[in-house]
């Protein structure tokens, strides 16, 4: 039983889902507001890799599988699926009888146009999960088969709607896919129905009476509210106002307070498919960063309990490989090396590269640039600041705003080391691949292969293990991916974060599965006011 | 219409064109100064392109054109009437800009007036008890509240009023999703339009107050206000009547004045209310590099302050018919 499996493997806050586990009758009606934040431009996500744009068309169009706690394929718009022996075919078979808000039937039309036009050409992270794909066949109006140059076990991964949403081929088919006026007012096969977006306040969905999942979804209208102040977030919740704030919306120093009054839930499920890590990234062409004992010396001098505990209030765990504990099939750091917090090693280290103390105590001058994207990237660069100086490294943080931020790391290449938040994905060949493979150096290409490392034996490793079809054989080679990443530290992974939800009590169901507040939210549902 | 008053908006519209033009130069100018473009701030956003695209990109975007060729095409479509259009958005820059319109004009104009009538109230009320008590209270509690940040004063108001009270929404303009008749939504609208507008005014009070406040003391050492009292006329009558009308011309002046920077200090407000306002619009297309949409907000802003500094002028003619209008 998944429930009793949930229950018994994880720990504190996990307690928050025991209400769901409980066979409860769901109640029918009602509104549910869900916070948001930044709000979404548009209301498709297949052209975007944008969270917010994920989060909303996931209700407004079901994707072809949702995926468990482990990330196992849960179908939706697929039945079942098979794939061939060489790994070369796969094969989907789609549900009957599902049909567009506008009354045309789904079929396997769709999901060919929607792979090969508009994943394969125009979403970012599209190009890599479907790059193998060379065709998309459709013997009848239910069967769709990917047709792969090279077998791609990522590929299976990935068909949830935040990043493989499916467009109707009979809106979109030989128009302007970007600027096709669906993308705002969207039609989909999910449980809700677009019902007015107003860009920079609100989206209003409405229950999709004709759900192929009859009897759902419960709730009759599902109201997104884009409020960009974090403080104001924590008061639409505590107020009622709101009943549900996903992606660590809520400040993670209110969550204590919130939570003590015991009329919300916090999780930290349903965001499995995400693994987000803080990462410092080293450029290798830097003359300082390209000596190793430097970057080891940086390691040993940051103490990463004190990260997790003071800057993310326990909300992660400090990392121990480049993959993140929640990918629970590939993540296992038994024999690779550890950096752990030991200013004097770091010390010696940098005695050993040359680095002598001067007058003043000051070994190093170093320059970091933390990611500005929310407060967690500058915070650990303030601690690193103060705890270097205790090495000898005179560290300066330079700040500067999010497509600077781009410019300079990755096409300018004028940075020493970067305090970065990379998405690891449900997949190492979705997220976590990019950053050590030397095919993705692509200068002017942001969060790709920033540090410019260099490893034939990594290529090799990652390039076998990203069309290997055999699990145990994967495992063993992600295994060693693992431990060569950890020695030769062209990054260097600080925290494993864990995002976080908070809701009402009274919102049942909201985390599910891996895809959490990603997923349609068709078995949403509210109870009663007390 | 008289030919003076015809002359001087003839006038106005050149000065005005003159100063639209300059605005969207040296925006545009000044964009292209900061580092990174909006296919950098799409590449990056925890997507995985490839320079192949990005390159496609730029080039639909016509970003790859040199700067004085983009400016060209830019100013010949504003020519026509063409805002350009928000590749982010999906959308006409006009049509974003206008759906944006409402509610800072809503909440700038609500906090202009509140402001204007509780300072200018204040004001004269605090003159015509000078150096007594009250005077000394109305002055402390202006610059208390002048002293104090927007955001702090917006924040504090919704722990008291949305979280604590649960009398006022916590922000937004509207309650989604509601049917609602007309005046429904106008009350609606106002409920959520109390807080924003009185964290706002709040700031700005302080200002008229003591401005008012200047100037009435000034005025009611005149000799006609003497000889309003000498001819017998009640208090209230000699300063609402007399005193008042000449003591609001140094505030009207005020209003002009700030009326742009409201537009600009109302993205504080805008965002700890979460009101879709321009603000917002403008501060989030400066994050994304999307120069269409800056340049629109700032040209449709412009062109509304004018607007609005022209109502202005004219109002002044009103207040004193001494001021007329000319070149």
């Amino acid at each position: 039983m998944r429930p009793a499996k949930l229950l018994l493997g994880l720990g504190a806050a996990l307690c928050a889902l025991t209400s769901f586990a409980q066979a409860e009758e769901p109640v029918r009606g009602g509104n549910a507001t869900f916070i948001m934040s930044p709000a979404p431009q548009i209301l498709t996500s297949a052209i975007t890799t944008a969270g917010a744009e994920q989060v909303v068309s996931s209700k407004i169009s079901d994707s072809l599988f949702t995926y468990d706690y482990d990330l196992n394929p849960k179908p939706l718009l697929a039945e079942s699926f098979s794939v061939s022996d060489d790994g070369l075919r796969v094969t989907i078979n789609l549900r009957k009888g599902v049909k567009w808000h506008d009354g045309k039937e789904f079929t396997s039309e769709d999901v060919a146009f929607t792979t090969m036009e508009v994943w394969k050409v125009l979403h970012g992270r599209g190009r890599t999960i479907f790059g193998n794909v060379t065709a998309v066949e459709t013997p009848d109006p239910y069967t769709a088969i990917f047709v792969l140059s090279k077998p791609s076990p990522g590929m299976l991964k990935s068909l949830a709607a935040q990043q493989a949403q499916i467009l109707p081929a009979h809106i979109y088919k030989g128009t302007d896919i970007a600027t096709n006026p669906a993308n705002l007012k969207p039609i989909g096969t999910g449980p809700f129905k677009f019902v007015s977006f107003s860009p920079g306040d609100n989206l209003v969905l409405e229950r999709n009476p004709d759900y192929w999942d009859t009897g759902k979804p419960y709730l009759d209208k599902l109201i997104f509210r884009f409020i960009p102040d974090p403080a104001t977030r924590a008061s639409a919740i505590e107020s009622g106002e709101a009943q549900i704030a996903p992606q660590n919306l809520v400040p993670m120093a209110d969550l204590e307070r919130l939570g003590a009054t015991g009329e919300f839930d916090i999780t930290t499920k349903g965001y499995e498919f995400q693994n987000e890590m803080e990462m410092i990234e080293f450029n290798l062409d830097d003359p300082i960063m390209k000596d190793k004992r430097v970057r080891q010396a940086i390691a040993h001098a940051i103490d990463r309990d004190w990260i997790v505990e003071n800057i993310f209030f326990g909300y992660g765990k400090s990392a121990e490989t480049p993959l993140h504990q929640q990918l629970t099939e590939m993540f296992d750091a038994s024999g690779v090396p550890q950096y752990a917090f030991d200013p004097e090693k770091a010390k010696a280290l940098l005695d050993e590269a040359g680095y002598k103390p001067d007058a003043n105590g000051v070994r190093l001058k170093l320059t970091v640039d933390p990611l500005p994207y929310g407060e967690h990237q500058a915070s650990i660069a303030a601690y690193m600041r103060e705890a270097f100086r205790a090495v000898g490294i005179d560290l300066t943080v330079r700040a500067q705003d999010f497509a600077g931020f781009v410019k300079r790391v990755y096409t300018d290449r004028d940075f020493q080391f970067t305090i970065n938040l990379l998405t690891g994905g449900s997949d190492p060949t979705i997220g976590t691949q990019r950053t050590f493979w030397s095919q993705s150096f692509k200068p002017g290409v942001g969060f790709s292969n920033g540090s410019h490392y260099v490893s034939p034996e990594m290529d090799k490793l990652l390039e076998t293990a990203a069309s290997e079809m055999d699990v145990a054989k994967r495992k063993a080679e992600y295994h060693e991916f693992q431990k060569l990443a950890m020695e030769d530290l062209p990054v260097f992974p600080l925290v494993a974060v864990e995002s976080v939800t908070i809701a009402s009590k009274r919102l049942k169901n909201h985390t599910i599965d891996a895809n959490g507040t990603y997923s349609n939210f068709a078995n949403v549902y509210l109870t009663p006011a007390e | 219409m008289n030919r003076h008053l015809l002359n001087y908006l003839g006038w106005r519209l050149l000065q005005s064109l003159v100063v639209i033009t300059i605005v969207v130069i040296g925006s545009f100018m000044l964009l292209h100064l900061v580092p990174g473009d909006m296919v950098d701030v799409l590449g990056g956003q925890r997507g995985d392109m490839d320079a192949e695209l990005m390159a496609t990109l730029r080039t639909r975007y016509g970003l790859d054109q040199p700067m004085l060729v983009q400016l060209f095409n830019y100013v010949t479509g504003v020519l026509q009437g063409d805002l350009g259009y928000s590749f982010r958005n999906s959308n006409t820059v006009l049509s974003l800009v206008l759906q944006r319109l409402p509610a800072t004009i809503l909440l700038v104009v609500c906090s202009v007036a509140v402001a204007v009538f509780i300072g200018t109230l204040a004001g004269v009320f605090a003159a015509r008890h000078v150096h007594r008590p009250i005077d000394v209270i109305i002055s402390m509690v202006v610059l208390v509240f002048y002293a104090t940040p927007v955001f702090m004063t917006g924040l504090g108001l919704v722990i008291i009023f949305s979280v604590k009270l649960k009398l006022l929404p916590v922000g937004g303009l509207i309650t989604p999703g509601v049917d609602m008749t007309t005046l429904q939504l106008v009350g609606d609208v106002a409920q959520h339009l109390i807080l924003p507008v009185l964290s706002l005014s709040l700031f700005y009070i302080a200002i008229y107050a003591r401005l008012a406040r200047a100037s009435m003391l000034q005025v009611l050492n005149q000799d006609y206000i003497r000889t309003a009292y000498a001819k017998g006329l009640g208090t209230s009558h000699v300063i609402i009547g007399h005193a008042l009308r000449n003591a609001l011309l140094p505030v009207v002046t005020m209003v002009g004045l700030q009326i742009a920077e409201l537009f600009g200090g109302a993205v504080l407000t805008e965002t700890i209310f979460s009101l879709p306002g321009v603000g917002r619009l403008a501060y989030d297309s400066v994050f994304e590099r999307d120069y269409p949409l800056i340049l629109g907000v700032l040209l449709v802003c412009s062109f509304v302050i004018i607007l609005v500094n022209l109502i202005i002028d004219l109002i002044y003619t009103l207040l004193d018919p001494r001021v007329e209008v000319s070149r």
